[in-house]
């Protein structure tokens, strides 16, 4: 990929083209979602269907975005922001209010407490994840991976112990939430999720101009100028930030940045971050609308969407795995 | 710390464990002559017990060990492989497709999901060249929690969710005589696994030298992922799952007394044995007389010792 920088520009395949190609193709299936099988009742049908297709855009760009930085800080192409136990903990919280509250209150049943609730435990996680681990002397970042995923194995093994003690009645919500879910978003959860994306991209913007540096690895960051142990910092909080609002709007979608985020490095012809982040951004929209479309009027639900991406995620993942033998 | 001591921890323990519990026996008891009611809760239920955390807390350390060792990696282990993740669904699949047959049956399918996907991410460990060492585990559990979501989707079309959580839950409170025997199949295994420690150790050497050395490679690896695979259906079949055990002990065993596989062998089976009765008498008696189940415990108390691990050993880039 950094290969490619000695070409000439005019060799090069252009950017432009492809990340246009992306929008229409977002830009229809939207429409075409929207307007399918609709039946005339369009009072009725416009309003919901723009927010699940809200909920499914929003939640493709911040997975794509998100793992497009988060493989680009890394320097690495096949992990994705999910190794780091933020889906368990969300799996976990739910299962925690769901056992000691019980399903009726208002912080289980009231959606916009519940997604407020969840982001706020999932952020105090990232947080102190970084206080604890990341304070300037270590900046490894595997070993805080590592560590996340530890957390992650620890959250598990506490869900399911409460799991056990469940009501099977009460387990039932719980586990319509272990999985994405488009359909229980609301417009009073949308704003929120939207706005809180839009605030987080903002405070990490100063360190997203050293993208393309940081992607050359520390030590080429560091010679070149840049204050890596800030950034990375930055960067990594941004992108706990944005998972986490991710899977509390939706639930999670582990596997999807894989997915979109290797779709964007082969399509473009670039080692530039921000054509590569709005391209995944897009593939993460089409991957969602387009596979919710075909679901529902090619397949009729037999499969939910994210057990699919999941599957082919996991396959994308080994045969990147295996393709890639060196320097990983 | 010496052998010796870990020998004496160990007895202590296991003398606790066997006096611990909801029907008064204490070993004034014992030298009083016992009554009917605590002969017969002594048989069915205490001792069962206790020979059960010993055999699943012993084997599972020497599965990571042995893991350890063959990926030449520190933070491999059954729970960072997809071993655990492919036990699970290859129970789930037994569940399903052979609900009426024996133990023996399921555990043998288990064992097949397990080796073979143990097997698959060696092969996969072997054609990679990485950078960091971190990384591996990354892509462990990456790979498992595939192997996972596969059994998860699975267990929602059969509304079997909760039923397997409860089923692979770490848990010690239920066996009972005529539950556990299954778990002695552990110990072949553990025969086996010292018999073949040093040839574990050429064979992490790599393909070359162990072959150099006149080591048949995939025969002793082979054996090796076998050992593993046949451990971790065992346990996780009879027992649920222990999550941590293979990663900490053998961690532990390396800080405290160093590298040499067969001679420290015996050190990880006590080390395992001492950490598993800790954890399991500890659910017993915090919230006594109900028990948190040692899946809990394990894990809280696994997590917070492995961190400490990781910042230890990346402190000195081990």
């Amino acid at each position: 990929m950094q290969a490619e920088a000695a070409v000439p520009a005019s060799v090069r395949r252009p950017v432009v083209l492809p990340i246009v190609g992306l929008a229409i193709a977002a830009a229809v299936l939207i429409a075409l979602f929207m307007v399918i099988n609709a039946a005339g009742l369009w009072g009725y049908v416009l309003p919901r269907r723009a927010v699940r297709v809200g909920a499914m855009a929003l939640s493709g760009i911040v997975i794509g975005v998100s793992t497009v930085i988060f493989q680009s800080i890394t320097a690495n192409r096949i992990l994705t922001p999910g190794v780091m136990g933020l889906d368990r903990l969300y799996v976990l919280i739910q299962s925690a209010l769901i056992y000691v509250l019980g399903s009726a209150h208002p912080w289980v049943s009231n959606l916009r407490t519940n997604f407020l609730l969840c982001t706020a435990a999932m952020a105090l996680f990232a947080v102190a994840l970084h206080r604890l681990f990341l304070d300037g002397k270590r900046t490894n970042i595997y070993v805080m991976l590592l560590i996340g995923v530890l957390a992650g194995t620890l959250f598990d093994s506490l869900a399911s112990f409460l799991v056990v003690l469940i009501d099977p009645n009460e387990f039932l919500i719980i586990q319509s939430r272990m999985f994405a879910s488009f359909n229980r978003v609301t417009v009073g959860l949308l704003w929120p999720a939207a706005l809180m994306s839009l605030a987080v991209l903002a405070w990490a913007a100063p360190a997203l101009r050293y993208l393309d540096v940081l992607a050359l690895g520390r030590d080429h960051a560091v010679s070149l100028g840049v204050d890596y142990p800030w950034a990375v910092r930055r960067l990594l909080i941004a992108v706990f930030l944005l998972v986490a609002v991710s899977t509390a709007l939706v639930g999670p979608i582990t596997f999807l940045g894989l997915i979109v985020a290797n779709l964007a490095y082969e399509l473009l012809d670039t080692y530039r971050r921000g054509p590569l982040m709005a391209a995944s951004a897009l593939g993460g929209v089409i991957a969602l609308v387009g596979g919710q479309l075909v679901l529902e009027h090619l397949l009729v639900f037999s499969v939910p969407l994210p057990v699919l991406i999941n599957f082919a995620g996991g396959m994308l993942f080994m045969y990147l795995l295996l393709k890639e033998r060196s320097a990983w | 710390m010496g052998k010796a001591w870990l020998l004496a921890a160990t007895v202590v323990l296991a003398v606790a464990s066997l006096f611990s519990g909801v029907t008064p026996l204490t070993p004034a008891d014992v030298l009083k002559g016992l009554s009917d009611v605590q002969v017969r809760v002594l048989v069915l239920s205490r001792i069962p017990r206790l020979m059960s955390i010993l055999l699943a807390g012993m084997s599972m350390s020497v599965c990571g060990l042995i893991m350890q060792r063959l990926a030449q990696n520190r933070f491999v282990s059954p729970t960072t492989a997809g071993t655990l993740d492919a036990t699970r669904l290859g129970i789930l699949v037994s569940m399903l497709f052979f609900g009426a047959a024996p133990p023996l049956v399921r555990m043998l399918v288990a064992f097949s999901f397990a080796w073979l996907a143990t097997w698959a991410f060696m092969r996969m460990l072997e054609r990679i060249k990485l950078r960091d060492p971190v990384f591996i585990p990354l892509a462990g559990m990456m790979y498992g929690s595939i192997i996972g979501s596969a059994a998860t989707y699975v267990a929602v079309q059969y509304d079997l969710v909760q039923n397997v959580s409860s089923w692979l839950l770490g848990d010690f409170s239920l066996m009972m005589r005529g539950r556990y025997e299954l778990l002695y199949a552990v110990v072949p295994a553990l025969v086996l696994a010292y018999l073949y420690a040093n040839q574990f150790t050429i064979a992490g050497m790599g393909e070359d030298v162990a072959t150099n050395l006149g080591l048949s490679y995939r025969a002793v690896v082979n054996l090796g992922l076998g050992i593993v695979a046949a451990t971790t259906a065992v346990v996780v079949v009879t027992v649920g799952t222990l999550p941590f055990l293979g990663l900490l002990v053998p961690n532990l065993v390396s800080i405290l007394w160093g590298d040499n596989l067969r001679r420290h062998l015996p050190v990880t089976v006590l080390l395992g044995a001492v950490v598993t009765l800790a954890c399991d008498l500890l659910g017993r008696w915090l919230i006594f007389p109900y028990e948190i189940p040692i899946n809990v415990t394990l894990g809280v108390l696994g997590s917070v010792m492995f961190l400490f691990l990781i910042v230890r050993r990346t402190a000195y880039a081990g």
